[in-house]
């Protein structure tokens, strides 16, 4: 046995020694943090966070609450899955939350119908009468090409011209939000066709979310485009003497995750029945903060979608908790940038300690 | 001829008015290990550039298994059937082991462009058998090479080899960056690649080790080969020498 267990130099081999998932890690922060709110709300306001209280309702967990803290983040959600490949890729992307902003407004644009449901009618229409109550397939196509042709940019300007994708998705962030402003002068749409509104109505960005999450996971677990995805965030140098076409690679990066944040304006305006420029504002910071407290390492070649998913779940646990405690919303905004701290940093710290092990 | 397996006639590398690699004859046959010696600056990791693909010549002819190539990048050489193990591994570190081997070729189960699904047994399956062969032993092929030694990356890089059925290998100082044992472990390996018949290219600044492990020495000094010797016919000083530049061998001698 010994002879086949040890090799040259006397390394071992041993197919059981399997390393611990760092998806793990953040599943057991996020029990944690629910077990604060439980503890906490039990001592403090005498109410459970996660339990159903009420008599008249026959369940054993506050369903209400759990929908509300998934419900929350999905949006936001949608645009992590993009973040994620694109830190993991090695880069990273401010423009998604304009690029919500710009697909929401031009997505709606083309979205509205003659008359509301309350048979009101729709006076001034954005594009002209005889853009009104158009087949659905056309604002959704006209937003995801918003959206996708908003990627392909700053795909081809981080591959092609060597910008440091920092200032390509910082420029297309300003330019956006520019678009959004531009389409209507800064006034809401309203008057959104009910085949529209239907889309994000109810727990739908919800199923939207997670059924997206689900396709994002196979994508970067089990194709080529994924491992890809990992190799060029890992070592691009090495990626590319594999014969691994890096540029090309970026652009269909950058694109999904284009094509993913006007996915999520879509279903943000219609959900909210109305598009309007500031939507997604700011939704880039959170979206790469759920990425990092997933465990996504901002130097690239680690994370994964599923961590993401753990990561989105904190924040929506960390924003429906503190509304349950009945605290102000800017301890929120602390106490979310306290929780991205600590997570870079125990990643770091775990890092370090499996590196001094090998 | 037909047992050389590379041959490059006149090969010519200038980077604008630096003239890095000028005229080089090389030969290697089938089943031989020759190693590749030459002060930094030489023109030796310019050579193999040239031979892999890396960069193109400038000048120069290439014979490949038989045939007159002109690879238009790496990949295409690899396809051929020449592996490389460079200086900097050329290893993702945040991947694990089969996909390190495979990275750029994987296998598929089913093919759809960028998005081909993986077969990652078929790919697990074909590491542990070249693991073997090899002799390489790691703790375990799932675990990202981030957490490896250096030996243990190395013999990675070297692993891809034996994955591959390479017709010649080609190692650029594959022991620089390594201890004592793990660095017995690498020539170890280089050992199972000659008893395999198969032919190697490497370039190390080991005089022992190079007089350990290959069958000829070539030399290169300020862009030109200078001397090709054969290890039964010389010494270690004698190589010091061509390095040097204290003696050139008369063939070469009008190039100088």
């Amino acid at each position: 046995m010994s002879s086949s267990t040890h090799g040259i130099g006397g390394l071992k081999y041993d197919p059981k020694k399997r390393e611990r998932p760092p998806e793990l890690n953040v599943f057991i922060a996020l029990v944690a943090i629910v077990a604060l709110f439980e503890i906490l709300g039990r001592l403090i306001i005498g109410d459970s966070f996660l339990f159903n209280t009420k008599d008249r309702v026959d369940t054993l967990f506050n369903e209400q609450r759990l929908k509300i803290i998934i419900l929350q983040v999905s949006i936001i959600g949608i645009i992590a899955l993009g973040v994620t490949q694109v830190i993991i890729s090695g880069g990273i992307d401010l423009s998604s939350g304009s690029i919500v902003g710009g697909a929401a407004m031009i997505t709606t644009a083309f979205a509205q119908s003659a008359m509301n449901e309350y048979g009101m009618e729709n006076v001034k229409p954005i594009l002209g009468a005889e853009w009104l109550d158009l087949p659905i397939i056309v604002p959704l196509a006209v937003g995801l090409g918003v959206g996708l042709l908003a990627g392909i940019v700053n795909g081809l300007l981080i591959a092609k011209f060597k910008i440091p994708p920092f200032i390509v998705t910082l420029g297309m962030m300003l330019f956006m939000r520019g678009v959004a402003t531009f389409v209507t002068k800064g006034r809401p749409i309203s008057f959104l066709q009910e085949d529209y509104t239907a889309i994000g109505a109810g727990m739908n960005p919800v199923l939207i979310f997670l059924g997206l999450a689900v396709v994002m996971h196979f994508l970067l677990k089990y194709t080529r485009y994924g491992k890809h995805t990992y190799a060029i965030g890992s070592n691009e140098q090495a990626a590319r003497m594999s014969g691994i076409k890096v540029d090309r690679l970026k652009v269909l990066i950058y694109s999904i995750a284009g094509l993913l944040s006007a996915l999520a304006a879509i279903v943000m305006s219609s959900k909210a029945l109305t598009g309007q420029a500031g939507m997604g504002l700011m939704y880039e910071l959170d979206a790469i903060a759920m990425a990092v407290i997933g465990g996504t390492s901002l130097a690239g070649g680690r994370g994964s979608i599923l961590g993401t998913c753990l990561g989105a779940l904190i924040f929506g646990v960390i924003i429906s908790g503190f509304t349950f405690m009945r605290l102000d919303a800017f301890y929120q905004e602390m106490a979310k940038g306290i929780i991205i701290v600590a997570a870079v940093i125990l990643d770091q710290w775990r890092a370090q300690k499996q590196a001094a092990k090998a | 001829m037909s047992d050389i397996i590379l041959k490059t006639e006149g090969l010519t590398k200038h980077y604008g008015g630096v003239h890095a690699l000028e005229g080089a004859d090389f030969e290697i046959r089938k089943g031989e290990h020759v190693a590749i010696m030459g002060d930094n600056g030489a023109g030796k990791s310019t050579f193999v550039r040239q031979i892999t693909a890396v960069e193109q010549r400038t000048s120069g002819k290439i014979w490949f298994d038989g045939r007159d190539v002109d690879f238009a990048g790496p990949l295409e050489a690899r396809e051929a059937g020449i592996e490389t193990v460079f200086q900097n591994l050329a290893l993702a570190d945040a991947l694990n082991v089969p996909d390190n081997l495979f990275l750029g070729r994987e296998i598929f189960k089913f093919k759809l462009g960028p998005f081909s699904i993986l077969d990652y047994k078929a790919m697990r399956d074909a590491t542990l058998a070249s693991l073997e062969k090899t002799g390489v032993k790691i703790p375990n092929v799932n675990n990202p090479i981030s957490n490896m030694s250096g030996g243990q990356r190395q013999c990675v890089a070297i692993a891809r080899t034996a994955t591959f059925h390479s017709k010649l290998t080609i190692m650029d100082e594959p022991t620089a960056a390594l201890g004592v044992q793990e660095t017995a472990q690498v020539e170890n390996i280089i050992r199972t690649l000659k008893e395999a018949g198969e032919p190697l290219i490497l370039i190390s600044h080991n005089m022992r080790q190079v007089f350990d492990l290959v069958d000829r020495i070539v030399v290169f000094r300020r862009g030109r080969i200078v001397a090709n010797l054969r290890k039964e016919d010389t010494s270690g000083e004698d190589v010091v020498a061509y390095i040097t530049g204290a003696k050139t061998a008369p063939e070469y001698a009008d190039f100088v």
